[in-house]
């Protein structure tokens, strides 16, 4: 398996550790984690280098997931990059938003290791 | 089960709000902390020792407070987090708003029809004992208490119906 660079975006640190620890449970070599507090602060992460998997809450101050997801569309970095989306914000309008905004995946919290590995291994192709 | 409609007509929480508001913290707790609540038998409050808010805006609109003392915030941190309490101990008000966080998303989802009209807010956590919490909500609260640990812990949520 070929280690993977991830960025971790939500404003509780707490859970940027719990996303990190999930990936690791669901057998995803990490190379390298990226953390940032909000979408702006996600986005000045990509600046430094791209990376394999992009992990993203919604609720945030400063900059949400959402407003992330429609600058990222700008960043040359992340072209191609799979944005999982992972929020408590459970309704169909978020989800649809989001998906349609160019993430590829959407795990509600509270969220298992196995609901991590559900949702990223597939979008990993050759690198998981 | 009440909806939200017919809640908004009038001026009480349905009583079958209660079962989903426990249902929803004790998901929380056992998927992201790995621990079974318990029930309170003698339904005793958490000492307010760390309070986290967490507002409800749209279609619901009101206030979830998650209530705890100091010693069982810590040890929830160290669950989440899979560190020790000494570890763990400075990420408590992070881990604390974020477990009410979530108690707030689950709860919200199970309520028909509430998960595409009512928003949540970024969470505020509070401490010391000191203090009063006024939410200017319209609705005596909904309330369940626990033990976590063998800790009471508190979770409300008041309604401007």
């Amino acid at each position: 398996m070929n280690k993977v660079r991830a960025l971790i975006v939500d404003d509780s640190s707490v859970m940027r550790k719990i996303v990190e620890r999930s990936i690791r449970q669901a057998g995803i070599d990490l190379a390298e984690v990226r953390e940032a507090a909000n979408g702006a602060e996600g986005l000045g992460a990509l600046k430094s280098g791209t990376v394999d998997l992009i992990l993203c809450d919604i609720n945030m101050p400063v900059m949400d997931g959402i407003e992330f997801l429609r600058q990222l569309q700008a960043v040359e970095t992340a072209k191609g990059v799979p944005v999982v989306m992972i929020t408590t914000e459970g309704s169909e309008s978020h989800v649809v938003q989001a998906l349609s905004m160019g993430a590829r995946g959407y795990i509600r919290k509270p969220f298992t290791p196995e609901q991590v590995k559900e949702h990223v291994i597939p979008l990993l192709g050759s690198k998981s | 089960m009440k909806t939200v409609n017919e809640f908004n007509k009038s001026d009480t929480v349905p009583e079958d709000w209660q079962p989903l508001l426990e249902l929803a913290t004790r998901e929380v707790f056992e998927i992201m902390l790995g621990c079974k609540l318990e029930s309170q038998p003698g339904q005793g409050q958490a000492p307010p020792e760390f309070t986290a808010m967490v507002g409800l805006a749209g279609q619901l609109c009101g206030l979830l407070t998650l209530r705890c003392s100091a010693e069982s915030a810590a040890l929830m941190a160290s669950k989440m987090l899979g560190a020790t309490v000494s570890q763990a101990d400075e990420q408590m008000w992070d881990a604390i708003g974020e477990i009410a966080n979530m108690v707030a998303g689950n709860f919200k989802n199970k309520l028909t029809g509430m998960a595409d009209r009512c928003m949540l807010s970024v969470p505020t956590v509070i401490t010391g004992s000191d203090y009063s919490c006024r939410s200017m909500a319209d609705t005596g609260p909904l309330e369940v208490n626990l033990a976590f640990e063998g800790a009471a812990i508190t979770v409300a949520v008041e309604i401007h119906s």
